[in-house]
């Protein structure tokens, strides 16, 4: 059925690519035996060219109408805000930029589209005019790249305090682990050739020597208390991932063989996050298309897709291997009591290896 | 052996009989070899667009049965569904192949070897025989690419940028056994290939220049050109050495980037190597190729909008001062794809200093284009019609650099659909257009014959109207988060309202892909039944337009014709015609243009 879809409609594209060569034959006089561009090509082609500028602002125009929803959802760490307001500085300025400059562009192509007999204004070189655009885009990036180094530098530099809470995130193929440091705010040293200890026991290879590692928790779900920073320190043991939580604008690569650190302070819980109404109107138009999805299944005989409720998200978004699209853990973001009720009832290494 | 004076000489004398292997397989004629260079590139483009497309199909309609996948992929895609090693695979070689061998070595091949000599006025490459060798290198690279996709366990599937562990260890994905190694070897000798190249542009556009051609009457895309090869002899190696320090990884034993792995139930040995230091190596070619690939593209379209505007190309000083500037600055830009490797966020401030400076000799160009049409008497034959969709496209997609080139901002756009988005515009569209502008506009000097117009255009509009079809939509679903290279987005019910989107991107692109067919019927088809050419069908300035449409060995019958001006003397003032060629005297009391 799919073939002949597809087939359908590779015949019918070729018609209209074949129909469209018509219109440019016909539109032109047929005497002139040259494949040079004529006055009629000039004309309809000048034409088409405002045409296409016109085209350009309707796409970007359809685009926003209809898919500005899904940009940048709503930031729920402390860093947030700033990346953000950075982030629509930018596209700003290159919204103003883009639409001028395309503008000039094509209405010039239009506007001095060629005439038999006419001549150009030659033109080689004005360097007042030259100094201008090429000054005006030093300030404007002077600008940029100050405001950028400044948020960068806030966002990168990762101060442990007492009071930050240091997670390890543990990647491979094809999950993600967490390990929380437990009552002694300290990871306990890990490698790889510990893995194999304690009959695989030891997920992340904690190191049995070290005191430290003994209260060490090892999870497969996030939980973030709110409003405390959280130290991200990265472990990889496979091949490179990528630990990308992007309502956090969050993201760090997960290296075999070195520790990768992020930090950031989450600001709103899951459930507070549940009921922002960006995020209601997602969820409700997400379970639209499941229980549309779901009636083609259904009716295959296949089970229906469970409805959707929001979570936050970590991914991997460094190429992993085959299952790397499937490459996720949840992140529950709770208020500080409902965090320490949780960790209290996780097991903890010692606990684990007995 | 065929040096130019000994090309001269046989000018003079007689002509060497031909065999037909002579003539049109180891040909050391640049002529010859830009048009093997050109054939090679279109079929590879042909295996990599066509590469694009099975995959947009498996993104729209993931877990639909087509029978085109069975057809296709064989076993794999058991009952018609892609398997997920083989997505990664077809991205990674469609990388591959359109960014190496379609944009680096069938662009700059076909034109740097067609255009350097004809345009500085040369007889032939300083070094036929290097060029010769060149170009069977690529060829003989292109074979093993394409034979490593027959390999049983699939071809390479680590990404273009083939990251250790991933492409290192055959545990880690079956793409990364033979698959690898044939990629491996295929891009050494590519690298190989693209050295031997670039280093006889150098020298040619150095020493052969004829009488009265000072580097500031070179045409704009001489310059580029000359500027291409020389970052490519500056980069490339780099890429060989991170080539043969993963070799020696994979097969030798060595730790030079790999660390602390436990894979499939087993700790490997490796200790003490850094993934992070081959992402250095990789993107320092990585980076500086990004505009191996643009400046020859930017190098066709000065010299086609000049021509078919009927205008000098403006601000000319500032176009090569740009062309420099921005050679220089993509040798030091490497590490914003890298921004959030592990390396020193502080690497990152200083990456994101010298990114965000690139934006500058950029707009420059851009402006400088953009002027060259204003008052101009356009003609808007294929070839400008291309032209000026490289520019709309080099603004477009250049724009959204300054957000990924931004540290900060790069954060959460990494490595998302939004990367694809910027980087498949202002390189690989843009590119593609320079290309297409290229042939149409060098197909009479090329074959003789013209190209249709009207297919010509019909290509250029249906493609025009798709590249934005295809990936303005694109910059949505990144800045959504959606992560690229996933083999489906149906593990996340968060992304289910980005799957129409998915759809709509690739309805566009299978348009684009069969809007190519017209240009390749056009192509074949103009090359044997096409009207012949005129010398001069573009009332071009540039010195190839002076050689006769027969191709010759030495180009020019009789002397090699001097330069007494610059390219750019279009619709001056005191001339009867709107373009007076470089060959051409200055008249009594013309001043020839300072710059």
């Amino acid at each position: 059925m799919t073939v002949l879809l597809t087939l359908t409609v590779l015949a019918l594209i070729a018609i209209a690519i074949w129909q469209i060569t018509k219109i440019f034959e016909l539109s032109q006089t047929p005497k002139v035996n040259t494949q040079v561009a004529d006055d009629d090509d000039n004309q309809l082609n000048g034409k088409l060219m405002f045409a296409f500028l016109i085209f350009i602002y309707a796409l970007t125009l359809f685009s926003f109408w209809k898919w500005g929803d899904v940009l940048l959802p709503d930031a729920s760490s402390e860093h947030g805000a700033d990346y953000d307001n950075l982030m629509w500085i930018s596209f700003a300025i290159i919204f103003f930029v883009q639409t001028i400059t395309q503008a000039l562009l094509h209405y010039f192509a239009y506007k001095y589209r060629g005439e038999k007999g006419k001549k150009a204004y030659f033109y080689a070189d004005n360097d007042r005019l030259e100094a201008v655009w090429t000054i005006i885009p030093v300030i404007v990036l002077a600008g940029l790249i100050l405001y950028g180094l400044y948020t960068w530098t806030n966002i990168m530099s990762v101060e442990e305090d007492e009071d930050s809470l240091v997670i390890e995130l543990y990647a491979q193929q094809f999950n993600w682990k967490a390990r929380y440091s437990g009552d002694d705010g300290v990871l306990g040293d890990a490698n790889v050739r510990f893995l194999q200890d304690f009959d695989g026991k030891n997920q992340v290879g904690i190191d049995a020597t070290d005191p430290n590692g003994f209260d060490d928790v090892v999870v497969q779900e996030l939980h973030l208390p709110v409003g405390r920073e959280v130290v991200f320190k990265m472990r990889s043991q496979d091949v490179l991932h990528s630990a990308y939580m992007p309502h956090f604008r969050a993201q760090m690569n997960c290296v075999p063989g070195m520790i990768t650190e992020f930090a950031f302070v989450p600001v709103t819980t899951t459930s507070d996050m549940r009921q922002n109404p960006d995020v209601v109107a997602k969820v409700k138009k997400i379970n639209k298309i499941r229980v549309e999805n779901s009636k083609a299944l259904v009716a295959n005989g296949e089970e229906a897709l469970e409805p959707y409720a929001f979570d936050y998200l970590l991914l991997c978004n460094k190429i992993c291997g085959a299952s790397h699209y499937n490459m996720q853990m949840k992140i529950i973001v709770e208020t500080p009591e409902e965090f320490e009720k949780w960790i209290a009832n996780q097991q903890t290494f010692a606990q684990v290896i007995q | 052996m065929s040096t130019a004076a000994q090309l001269h000489e046989e000018d003079h004398g007689h002509h060497h009989k031909e065999t037909f292997v002579t003539k049109y397989i180891f040909s050391q004629d640049h002529k010859m070899i830009s048009k093997q260079y050109l054939i090679t590139g279109i079929f590879m483009g042909i295996i990599g667009i066509a590469m694009s497309l099975l995959f947009r199909l498996q993104l729209a309609w993931p877990e639909q049965p087509m029978g085109v996948m069975q057809v296709l992929l064989g076993k794999w895609a058991p009952d018609g569904i892609m398997d997920p090693n083989v997505y990664l695979a077809l991205v990674t070689i469609h990388g591959t192949i359109m960014v190496f061998f379609v944009l680096t070595a069938g662009l700059s091949g076909t034109f740097s070897n067609l255009l350097i000599p004809l345009q500085i006025g040369a007889r032939d490459m300083a070094s036929g025989l290097l060029n010769m060798i060149s170009y069977w290198m690529f060829f003989l690279s292109s074979v093993i690419m394409v034979c490593s996709l027959f390999v049983e366990a699939g071809p390479a599937a680590a990404g273009w940028t083939i990251y250790p562990p991933l492409s290192a260890l055959p545990q880690a994905q079956p793409g990364s056994g033979l698959g690898m190694t044939l990629w491996l070897v295929s891009m050494a000798i590519f690298i190989a290939s693209s050295l031997l190249g670039s280093l006889n542009y150098i020298v040619t556009v150095i020493n052969l220049r004829t009488k009265g051609m000072t580097m500031t009457r070179l045409p704009l895309t001489i310059w580029a050109f000359f500027v291409t090869a020389i970052i490519g002899v500056v980069s490339f190696p780099v890429l060989l050495s991170a080539a043969l320090l993963l070799i020696m990884d994979r097969s030798f034993g060595t730790s030079f980037f790999l660390s602390d792995i436990f894979i499939q139930g087993e700790v490997l040995h490796y200790q003490g190597g850094s993934p992070v230091l081959y992402e250095h190596l990789f993107w320092f070619l990585g980076h500086p190729e990004v505009y191996i690939v643009l400046l020859p593209a930017l190098g066709i379209t000065s010299e086609v909008i000049a021509t078919n505007a009927r205008k000098p190309i403006f601000g000319y000083r500032a176009m090569v001062a740009s062309i420099l500037a921005i050679a220089f600055l993509s040798t030091i830009v490497w590490g914003h794809h890298m921004f959030i490797s592990g390396m020193n966020p502080f690497l990152g401030s200083v990456f994101t200093f010298t990114t965000l400076l690139i934006a500058i000799p950029s707009a420059v160009k851009a402006f400088n284009y953009i002027t060259t049409l204003w008052k101009g008497n356009l003609q808007l034959n294929p070839a400008m019609l291309f032209s000026i969709g490289l520019v709309s496209t080099f603004i477009s997609g250049g724009l959204t650099g300054i957000i990924l080139g931004d540290s900060t901002l790069d954060i959460n756009v990494h490595d998302t659909y939004f990367v694809v988005a910027h980087f498949h515009l202002v390189m690989g569209i843009s590119a593609l257009y320079g290309f297409f502008a290229g042939v149409y506009h060098w197909f009479p000097k090329m074959f003789g014959t013209m190209m249709n117009k009207n297919l010509g255009y019909v290509h250029f509009w249906v493609t025009a109207v798709c590249a934005y079809g295809v990936f303005l939509p694109m910059h949505f679903i990144g800045m959504a988060g959606l992560p690229r290279r996933y083999y489906t987005n149906t593990a996340f019910p968060y992304f289910d309202d980005l799957a129409n989107i998915n759809v709509v991107i690739t309805i566009f692109a299978l348009i684009a892909g069969a809007a190519q067919l017209v240009f390749l019927y056009n192509f074949i088809h103009s090359m044997f039944y096409g009207k012949p050419a005129e010398q001069n069908p573009w009332k071009s300035n540039t010195l190839e337009w002076t050689a006769p449409v027969e191709h010759m060995h030495g180009n020019w019958p009789g002397e090699i014709p001097h330069v007494h001006r610059w390219a750019y003397d279009y619709s001056k003032p005191g001339h009867e015609e709107d373009f007076v060629p470089q060959n051409i005297p200055l008249k009594e009391a013309e001043e020839e243009l300072q710059h």
